[in-house]
């Protein structure tokens, strides 16, 4: 319920945000998304159907996979969050704005 | 044999990496890509021949057990598909050195990990490595479309990023979703869950949904046409042919593998199909220049794609697979001649190069040859890919769907006949100069592509043969899942 409650809000945050005008946002509201998909990788494993996230209290190992994939998709997210800003730090330079949709 | 599988994206990875600190020089630069090419053509024709009798070849990671090792595999369908995308970075790479767009930061090793991304993400049996090399491929395609200078180029570059960047986020929800649903990402493991399971079949759409996006089909498809013409030509035509397709050839498998046998999409696909031919077509009446025509075609002819897979079943998919193959020559074909026409006449713009068939005989027979073929006149490729899609529409009682097909075709045809008529056609008139380069490199890719269109119209058995075998494959994924899951 907590997981699900985190996804909500980050993927309605980040929605809004990706709405917005500014080149800034956006990256921001992509940045927020990543994270709303990450926490949802991470409960896809489910703590119900494979144990905490850690070793649980039964002994039963954590299900590796999810961590591996949210990993893999924050670096990825990373890479692309630097080249976005780059990105709009250029089309400001370029345009005076952070708006690139501005005529 | 089967271990040398992951050298198929490896060797292009390392030749990017070579390429970095090469790429001061231009030669080596430009070698290497074309290596790069060759390899990705070479692996396909092995891939292929190997897989010959309708076998599949399998490659597990780290020598791992079944269920845990990341799994590569190459059908028919992948190999065809390898084949095609060499061949078009190759004659695209080409035209960017005879246009200079090389000159570019970064054009080649970007080029080089572009070929690395798309040559996994068909190897890849495992949704997970999808989305990586996707984001690979589509990491590279980011610096290709943005190095341009202008502010244009850089506007076009943030609709696109924006737009791939959201559709990867959707792919990327979506399997989690699937994995939640269904424990797995291994497509032998989620072979048939669809139909089993109402979440897996759920989260299987949201897959198919985020790669529609990829693939531009309608509703989603209002950012390819406002940021591919203004990328740089010789980069439309490279992206024309590797990215959407990505997004298409991942839908069919997982279509096939992970939904197959679920009825409950047919219709939305097939409303999705018509959709996107009828509105793409449509879309490019008011345009005026070619690639801006060219790109809005671009997403009527996925329709042609997304149709075969919402009909299902071998016949339908075999033409879907031969329409695609082919597709992709055409298309390339089309935006070279369209950016050869830039950079030799300095604007795309319909009416401001008239004569152009009198002065470039070779480049407008190019592009008549292309654009026929795109609009499927017999006896080039686009007529036989097109035949078997509207025979498999209507064997499949989809009447609706093949006469809408029908009615595009000629759509498209009227369309090529007004840029026919706006930029080749009328007296011979100077119109205004470009660069004065060499023009021989810059026709002859687009020539080359085009003349394969014919060969490919022509000698069509051959690839038909192969289509079919792929198809079949899709339609029952069997031999694919047990080679799979070991």
């Amino acid at each position: 319920m907590a997981g699900a409650l985190i996804v909500g809000i980050l993927a309605g945050a980040g929605t809004y945000l990706l709405l917005q005008r500014g080149i800034v946002r956006v990256i921001l509201g992509f940045v927020t998304l990543g994270h709303a998909v990450n926490v949802l990788l991470v409960l896809s494993g489910g703590p119900s159907r494979r144990g905490a996230p850690i070793a649980g209290a039964r002994g039963v190992p954590a299900d590796p996979l999810p961590q591996a994939f949210v990993l893999t998709a924050i670096v990825i997210a990373f890479g692309i969050t630097a080249f976005l800003l780059a990105l709009a730090f250029r089309s400001a330079s370029e345009t005076g704005d952070d708006d690139p949709e501005a005529a | 044999m089967s271990r040398l599988l992951p050298l198929v994206f490896a060797v292009p990875l390392v030749l990017a990496a070579v390429g970095v600190p090469l790429r001061r020089s231009i030669g080596s630069s430009r070698a290497l890509v074309l290596a790069g090419a060759l390899w990705l053509v070479g692996a396909g024709g092995w891939l292929l021949w190997a897989t010959r009798d309708g076998g599949v070849v399998v490659a597990r990671m780290g020598g791992w057990p079944p269920p845990v090792a990341i799994t590569l595999a190459g059908d028919t369908f992948a190999s065809l598909m390898l084949c095609v995308s060499g061949f078009v970075v190759g004659a695209t790479a080409v035209f960017a050195f005879a246009r200079g767009e090389d000159r570019r930061p970064f054009f080649h090793p970007a080029a080089l990990v572009l070929t690395a991304g798309v040559g996994g993400a068909y190897l890849t049996a495992d949704l997970f490595n999808l989305f990586v090399f996707v984001e690979v491929g589509l990491a590279a395609s980011y610096v290709l479309v943005v190095s341009g200078a202008g502010r244009e180029e850089a506007r076009a570059g943030v609709v696109y990023v924006v737009a791939n960047l959201l559709a990867s986020t959707a792919l990327l929800a979506a399997i989690a979703l699937l994995y939640g649903a269904a424990g797995s990402v291994n497509l032998a493991q989620l072979a048939g869950v669809g139909s089993d399971r109402g979440t897996a079949a759920v989260a299987g759409v949201m897959v198919m949904a985020a790669l529609g996006i990829k693939a531009s089909v309608v509703p989603a498809h209002g950012w390819l046409p406002r940021s591919y013409p203004l990328a740089g030509p010789a980069v439309t035509a490279m992206l024309s042919g590797l990215l959407t397709k990505v997004g298409v050839y991942a839908a069919y498998r997982v279509g096939s593998v992970v939904l197959g046998g679920s009825s409950g999409i047919r219709i939305p696909l097939l409303v999705v199909a018509g959709a996107t031919m009828v509105i793409g077509v449509l879309g490019a009446v008011g345009r005026n220049s070619m690639r801006e025509i060219l790109s809005f075609h671009m997403v009527s002819q996925i329709g042609y794609l997304v149709m075969a897979l919402g009909i299902s079943g071998a016949t339908a998919l075999s033409a879907g697979v031969f329409f695609m193959v082919q597709y992709i020559v055409v298309k390339a074909s089309l935006f070279l001649v369209a950016g050869a026409v830039e950079s030799l006449e300095g604007t795309g713009e319909l009416g401001r190069t008239p004569g152009l068939a009198r002065r470039r005989p070779v480049l407008s027979t190019a592009f008549a040859i292309a654009a026929l073929s795109l609009a499927g006149v017999p006896p080039l490729s686009g007529f036989v890919g097109k035949l078997g899609l509207v025979r498999a529409a209507f064997d499949a009682r989809e009447y609706l769907m093949g006469g809408v097909a029908v009615v595009v075709s000629f759509l498209t045809l009227a369309s090529m006949v007004k840029i026919w008529n706006g930029s080749f056609g009328g007296r011979a008139v100077r119109g205004p100069r470009g660069r004065q380069t060499p023009a021989r490199l810059l026709v002859a890719p687009g020539l080359l592509t085009a003349s394969l269109s014919v060969v490919l119209g022509l000698g069509a058995e051959t690839l038909w043969a192969l289509a079919e075998r792929a198809g079949a494959a899709l339609a029952d994924p069997g031999a694919y899942v047990r080679a799979v899951s070991g």
